[in-house]
């Protein structure tokens, strides 16, 4: 089944034309890694398939809501689809603990106890069972980011955006995060990633679509994308990246 | 003719309620007026805002003494009798709002929009979002300016001598005018503001120390 379905999205900011029809299907427990220069549209897409931006025009169906305007409409989407931010955006007068509870309780109208085993579960997820009482200025870049995963996971979305979210961090701690996104392709989560990480999106995506100048230029399974760039345009990304 | 003793102390010290009853109902009212307002101007209509803007504006060019000689007077010409602490209540009120309105709107507006991006990605809605997310933030920024507001409008409630509202100011004058000892009764309305006015201002410079050792941590 579908879980993310974009039909030819555009979008501008006033006369710029970011995206120029942009299709894209992923199925579920797919995961799929958006590449490409900085300024080619990557997180706009990103941002479009939630309701952060709005479309011009296109269609978007994600997790079977189809997207809306209507505030109540696009609460119900935003439901189903958690994302995750380069900058973490941890809400700093809450514990690691409340920041993940808050939505549970307030959205889902979920129990404070039940809530509050489900944030334990989720911090033990992402590898920090023991800072449900820390504030984010106590925790490291890496933990506060974690923290943020944790956030979405436990509104238990049908899929997972996640937008640079390690191009904030210092090198050593990239590891983390990155290893707990994989952690959660392998149980089978439905996941988008805008990155600059090549090696990871090699190993963990089943896909790769590498984005320019706000069309999607090439895409292919990762291993092939990869190892046998057709366009010159990726051979040429690719080697800049690498080198 | 009396002499400054201890009764004609009292007797300003006694006045020191109406102060504060006055200082109460500006601030409550005030603030009350004031958060409405600062939620005004960052609603979504543009119409919203601007009428808001213009109202805080008006105010904050007014003095206040005009303000509290239009609120006594103005009722009388429609045929209205009002008491001196209600026109004076009324005026302080309208023009804390207008203040207190200015310093929670950039408190709010100081808190980055990112913040009502995941608010908004979490899907809280607009309402969950300002009393879980916006207000407990804005809030803490703003308390030492408020507390500091609040330290003005115990000053200003002195304005309301001028239409005979019997605060501490009234008082000290009164007993000025009985006993000769202007010196003796306004030293003692002064020790009185200082000792209500002092602990306040200490208490908003340790809040707004304490605001930016946090914001340094981050
Ligand atoms: N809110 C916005 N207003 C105006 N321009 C924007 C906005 N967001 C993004 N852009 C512009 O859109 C283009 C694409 O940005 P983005 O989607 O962030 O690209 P990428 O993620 O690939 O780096 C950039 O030129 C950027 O400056």
């Amino acid at each position: 089944m579908s879980v993310v379905v974009a039909k030819n999205i555009r979008k501008s900011f006033g006369a710029l034309e970011v995206l120029k029809g942009v299709s894209l299907t992923v199925e579920g427990g797919e995961v799929v890694a958006l590449i490409g220069r900085s300024g080619s549209g990557k997180s706009t897409f990103l941002r479009c398939l939630n309701g952060l931006e709005s479309v011009d025009s296109g269609e978007i169906e994600v997790a079977g809501h189809g997207m809306s305007r209507k505030p109540a409409e696009l609460r119900q989407l935003r439901r189903d689809v958690g994302i995750v931010f380069q900058s973490y955006n941890l809400f700093p007068h809450l514990t690691a603990g409340e920041n993940i509870m808050l939505a549970p309780v307030q959205v889902k109208c979920m129990g404070k106890d039940a809530a509050r085993a489900e944030a334990k579960r989720c911090l033990a997820l992402v590898g920090l069972g023991d800072r449900f009482e820390a504030y984010p200025d106590m925790l490291s870049g890496g933990q506060q980011q974690r923290v943020a995963i944790a956030r979405s996971l436990a509104m238990q979305p049908k899929v997972m955006l996640f937008d640079e979210v390690t191009s904030a961090l210092d090198p050593e701690l990239t590891g983390e995060v990155l290893a707990v996104i994989e952690n959660l392709a392998r149980d089978g989560m439905t996941m988008l990633l805008v990155t600059h990480e090549m090696g990871f999106a090699r190993r963990v995506a089943n896909r790769t679509i590498f984005m320019k100048d706000g069309v999607i230029h090439e895409e292919g399974p990762s291993a092939e994308f990869f190892s046998a760039p057709k366009t010159p345009e990726l051979q040429a990304f690719l080697r800049s990246e690498v080198g | 003719m009396r002499t400054f003793g201890s009764p004609e102390f009292l007797f300003i010290v006694y006045a020191l309620r109406w102060t504060l009853s006055l200082t109460v109902l500006a601030f409550v009212g005030g603030g009350i007026m004031g958060i409405v307002l600062a939620l005004l101007r960052i609603a979504r209509s543009r119409t919203l805002r601007t009428i808001t803007s213009f109202y805080m504006q008006v105010i904050q060019g007014l003095p206040l003494l005009v303000l509290l000689f239009l609120c006594y007077y103005a009722p009388s010409l429609f045929g209205i009798e009002i008491a001196a602490l209600t026109a004076a209540a009324i005026a302080l009120t309208i023009n804390s709002s207008a203040f207190l309105g200015a310093i929670w709107e950039s408190a709010l507006r100081a808190i980055p929009k990112a913040q009502w991006e995941s608010a908004d990605a979490l899907a809280l809605t607009p309402y969950k979002t300002l009393r879980f997310v916006i207000a407990p933030q804005a809030i803490r920024l703003a308390l030492p300016s408020t507390v500091g507001f609040l330290v003005q409008i115990i000053k200003q409630t002195s304005l309301a001598s001028i239409i005979g509202f019997i605060e501490i100011t009234r008082a000290g004058q009164l007993v000025s005018n009985a006993t000769f000892e202007p010196l003796k009764a306004f030293l003692s309305v002064a020790a009185l503001y200082f000792a209500v006015c002092f602990p306040l201002t200490q208490f908003s410079l340790w809040l707004e120390r304490r605001t930016a050792r946090r914001g340094a941590g981050t």
